[in-house]
């Protein structure tokens, strides 16, 4: 391989042409090309054709190409990708190409070879999978996905293999030259499900979390065993089967758990070197994300170099380090890791179907022997679902969470077998197993059969198990609207009633992460900011500062604050608003100019028309578009090709705003006694509609309603101001505290936060108590630290958003600060925003 | 596992509770088991803050409201019978169950009407028996995005009042809401299938 970087012009050319007759990935364009190159002297050329020198990056580079061409191709019809999962269209292309590189060259030049895939190919998307884990629910789920992973492999391998070998010994499938041993191997490589097909049948199909997780999960966990079985029969196969003695099966056992185990450890060393390096980038920030990126691959060689686990190793460094490393790191590398890791990623998933498609093509490597394919294929969907069955069965006896006739339906079906069997199979010795070539045949019909076949049909499967009685009718306005009531009523009785158990081990853990590895592992400023609801709080601030920005760039300026008429007014909602004695605020005096602005006749009244005409049709619609889904049905555990959507985060945003403010306001009412569902609350309840129906709709009548509205405010503010103690009411605060806090940890576990925000944290910093706006200080009086706290981020009323606070990004600073000029010196904070 | 069975002693009144629930004894166990887990300081009964600390309801648009109706008549305190009483709303029906009931007992917590009068007291604030247009309008602020202007959940409001009532007093009874919602499959959206 030495010509390859061969620097002389002429000589390099020779060589590669010679090369091209080598081994490798080599170009059709080699065949093409060289002519005028060929007779090339030694003298000095001005332009030199220097394909050798580029040739085997440029291969690549073109297959990436034409791979992710092919991605987009696919995209252009809806249609196809809706039915067909896109592992399907990326296999059946590889074969497309392939058969026309066989066509062109008369032997197979690609193939999809085991270094490449376990060294390059792999770690990215196992990596992926382990740092967008939804942690809580593997772990929840972790003892149910072992005994998958463990006993079910297991199970699948040794009956796959012994029946295999019982029909070869009844003589069906002819004559061929193989031995229990060898019918073990491939049974040991072809039982194991494979992440990256699981993942990308999955990802189409959406089933609960719960399964998801399990499926998953089984696949990633899988491999120590397959690893294990697989080395155990290979060197069995290698000894030869007479000399295998009790010794060495027990040996193979202890391995077992060393690989499984060690892989796993060393994961966890890696993804804790990998967290305490990113709590010292502070001032290299833009070679933050390579840290993630080669710390986690080291963790996959080290154990590849011990023969441990590498899957195990990388999935669990994913794992481990994702809590620490998102604090950590600042919110661009954030961002920039979660990009490049699905980058690379979806890249490597689209090179591997492809590459199995253009692998399969190649006259060299099919024995056929039809017993033995449709046997394996028979045997390995049958051993499967028994063995989910009974294992399902035992497992029911102990889940809080009872897995169906439909799930295990799925679970069955969703035994898709991919790369890591075929590259394992790819990797036999010949001279070993004599009859690796029938081994390597029936492993890709396998592979494709369950990809392509399963993967289309599991979709409809599902669908038809779940809506078993499909009604043709529409449902009533009511039906709809408390259709979703009933869902989210549900998706709260399963939260008050605990979901998901094993409480008592989450808190023993979550206890020793906040005393000791947190401190470890976490920067200071992100410790103090993770404990915060504050911190939740800031983010929600900055996502909607950022949209708000952004929408105003859009329309070229922000001059459309003025007229907030409900669809800008994305998440933002300043027009509620501040009584008393903020009137110099500058959000306050561009409400008052809202007033006038709003007054724009026209198309107040085309609104009004087109609203009186409105027909059911729209209001289902409306109902449809904007009813907050619940839970199970946005919520995407995982995506390999997309980050989380949008809408969710803008829904949880306003439900969590809307609570809070809800929340705090019954402090309030607690706090005075006054029973919140009765005066206060009323009153409260007509202050907002009130509100909203002023800042949501632009009428006519909108001076009247604010006076009438600041005349309410000022009741509610007697009335508050009223009485001063209560009973209970110092501890309902404290629980309030601790509620805060506890949310903001809840909320923590699936929000990045790479955001120190000092001014965020109270107890640091005593200045912010000042900055409290004027009008509460009334009650301040009572007990000021701790209203202070509360009442900060989120004042009562109006919510306070975008209050002044300190953000990371720079770029909304000073549009921020316009909005509460007058509080910021006082949140000065001790420690500067970091960059 | 000792802490669980130890638990299981403490509870009070299984049996009764059993009875009236339905709710298996392992059922029953792990639910003190999260009873207990809520109340984090160990008081013995669940005050609002402690169901307020669920990360996950604070994101549910109804999730105050489904709070508020574990605590009936403004009480502060939860204990865990009365726990137990509303999580037995959502317990699935089993189909044995309806076939060799007792007729003179009192319909089981898990029966269809009495899941939609859980249901239904989400709405009905007042507790007047009626779903008034205002009720209404409120319970689909609460569920509906900010992208839908006042006047358009107005008019829903006024749609989805005016769909249900047949009597025409401008407000939904629990009969009509019953009713209104006879065809869809409550027994099956308003069960959770791990509270066997």
């Amino acid at each position: 391989m030495l010509g390859r970087w061969a620097p002389g012009p002429g000589w390099g050319v020779l060589l590669a042409l010679l090369l091209a007759l080598g081994e490798l990935p080599r170009a059709r364009g080699v065949e093409e090309e060289p002519g005028d190159a060929h007779g090339g002297t030694q003298g000095f050329q001005v332009v030199t054709f220097k394909w050798h020198h580029v040739q085997d990056p440029y291969i690549i580079a073109l297959w990436i190409l034409v791979a992710s061409l092919a991605k987009i191709g696919f995209h252009l019809s809806h249609k196809v990708t809706s039915v067909v999962p896109e592992s399907a269209l990326l296999i059946v292309l590889g074969l497309l190409l392939g058969g026309i590189v066989l066509a062109a060259d008369h032997i197979a030049s690609f193939s999809l070879t085991p270094t490449v895939f376990f060294f390059y190919l792999l770690p990215p998307i196992v990596l992926d999978a382990g740092y967008f884990m939804p942690n809580r629910l593997f772990f929840g789920n972790l003892g149910t996905i072992l005994l998958y992973a463990v006993i079910g492999t297991v199970w699948n391998a040794a009956t796959t293999g012994l029946s295999l070998y019982g029909v070869f010994l009844s003589g069906l499938m002819g004559d061929l030259n193989i031995g229990l041993l060898d019918f073990l191997l491939f049974g040991s490589l072809i039982a194991a499900v494979d992440p990256v097909a699981v993942l990308a049948v999955f990802e189409e199909v959406h089933v609960n979390e719960v399964l998801f997780i399990i499926v998953f999960g089984e696949s990633l966990l899988n491999d120590a065993v397959t690893v294990v079985l697989y080395n155990v029969f290979e060197s069995f196969v290698t000894l030869g089967g007479d000399k295998v003695t009790g010794v060495d099966c027990v040996k193979g056992i202890v391995s077992f758990f060393v690989v499984s185990l060690g892989g796993t450890l060393v994961g966890i060393v890696f993804a804790f070197l990998l967290s305490l390096v990113t709590r010292f980038t502070k001032h290299v920030r833009i070679i933050e994300p390579g840290f993630v990126f080669v710390l986690s691959y080291l963790s996959y060689l080290t154990s590849e170099m011990l023969s441990l686990s590498a899957i195990l190793a990388i999935t669990f460094c994913g794992i481990c380090c994702q809590k620490y490393v998102k604090a950590n790191i600042s919110e661009q590398s954030a961002t920039t890791v979660r990009y490049t890791m699905k980058m690379l990623a979806s890249g490597a998933e689209t090179i591997i179907f492809m590459f199995l498609g253009i692998s399969a093509v190649d006259p060299l490597i099919w024995k056929w022997n039809t017993a033995f394919v449709l046997l394996t294929l028979l045997f390995i969907s049958v051993y499967r679902a028994i063995g989910v069955i009974l294992q399902t069965w035992i497992l029911n006896r102990y889940r809080m969470v009872q897995l169906e006739i439909i799930d295990q339906v799925v679970m069955c079906y969703g035994g898709l077998r991919g790369a890591v069997a075929y590259a394992l199979v790819v990797l036999l010795d010949e001279n070993k197993v004599k009859e690796k070539n029938l081994f390597v045949s029936t492993t890709i019909i396998v592979i494709f059969f369950t990809v392509i076949f399963q993967g289309l049909t599991i979709k409809p499967l599902v669908q038809w198990l779940k809506v078993k009685r499909s009604e043709q009718r529409d449902p009533k306005l009511n039906e709809k609207l408390h259709g979703r009531a009933f869902d989210h009523i549900l998706s709260a009785i399963e939260d008050i009633s605990g979901q998901i158990g094993h409480n008592y081990l989450r808190d023993k853990w979550s206890n020793f992460d906040r005393k000791f590895l947190s401190k470890i592992l976490m920067r200071r400023s992100a410790q103090k900011s993770r404990d915060r609801i504050l911190n939740v709080f800031h983010e929600l601030n900055l996502k909607d500062a950022i949209s708000y920005v952004a929408e105003g760039e859009r329309r070229g300026s922000l001059a459309f604050i003025r007229s907030p008429s409900t669809d800008n007014m994305v998440n933002v909602d300043f027009s509620t608003p501040r009584p008393s004695t903020v009137e110099a605020s500058v959000s306050y005096l561009l409400r008052e100019n809202v007033s006038a602005v709003r007054l724009d006749m026209q198309s107040l009244e085309q609104r009004r028309q087109s609203i009186r005409d409105a027909e059911d049709m729209i209001t289902h619609h409306t109902l449809q578009q904007y009813l907050y889904k619940p839970r199970q049905e946005y919520k995407h555990l995982y995506s390999r090709h997309g980050l989380t959507a949008d809408e969710d985060e803008k829904q949880d945003t306003e439900i969590f705003h809307r609570t809070m403010r809800k929340r705090l306001e019954s402090f309030k009412s607690a706090k005075l006694g006054i029973n919140p569902h009765k005066k206060a609350a009323k009153l409260l309840k007509r202050d907002r509609a009130q509100k909203r129906r002023n800042s949501s709709i632009p009428n006519g009548k909108l001076p009247i309603v604010s006076s009438l509205q600041d005349f309410t405010i000022k009741e509610k503010d007697l009335e508050l101001s009223d009485t001063e103690e209560a009973p209970n009411y110092d501890d309902e605060m404290s629980g309030g505290i601790e509620f805060l806090a506890n949310i903001a940890q809840d909320t923590a576990t699936d929000s990045p936060s790479g955001i120190d925000n000092p001014a965020f944290s109270p107890e640091e910093s005593p200045g912010v108590l000042s900055g409290v706006p004027p009008w509460l200080c009334p009650g301040e009086a009572v007990v000021p630290s701790q209203r202070a706290r509360l009442q900060i981020p989120h004042s009562p009323g109006n919510f306070h958003r975008l209050a002044p606070f300190r953000l990371s990004g720079k770029s909304v600073d000073s549009f921020l600060l316009a909005d509460g000029p007058e509080e910021q010196p006082h949140a000065a904070p001790p420690e500067s925003t970091h960059m | 596992m000792g802490s669980r069975s130890s638990h299981a002693a403490r509870i009070p009144d299984v049996d009764s509770l059993r009875q009236e629930t339905g709710f298996s004894q392992a059922s029953l166990r792990r639910l003190y088991d999260r009873f207990n887990a809520l109340d984090r300081t160990g008081k013995g009964y669940l005050s609002r803050m402690d169901l307020q600390q669920i990360g996950a309801l604070a994101v549910n648009p109804l999730g105050d409201r489904i709070i508020d109706s574990f605590f009936p008549d403004g009480s502060l305190r939860l204990d865990f019978p009365g726990f137990v009483r509303v999580l037995a709303h959502f317990r699935p029906v089993d189909e044995e169950d309806d076939g060799n009931r007792d007729p003179k007992e009192p319909e089981p917590l898990n029966s269809r009407m009495n899941k939609l009068r859980f249901a239904f007291q989400l709405y009905d604030l007042d507790r007047d028996g009626k779903i008034s247009r205002h009720e209404m309008l409120q319970a689909l602020r609460l569920m509906v995005g900010v992208q839908v202007t006042e006047e358009q959940l107005e008019s829903i409001a006024d749609r989805t009042v005016q769909e249900a009532d047949e009597d025409g007093d401008g407000a939904v009874s629990f009969l009509e809401f019953a009713k209104s919602l006879e065809k869809m499959n409550i027994e099956q959206k308003m069960s959770i299938r791990i509270l066997k």
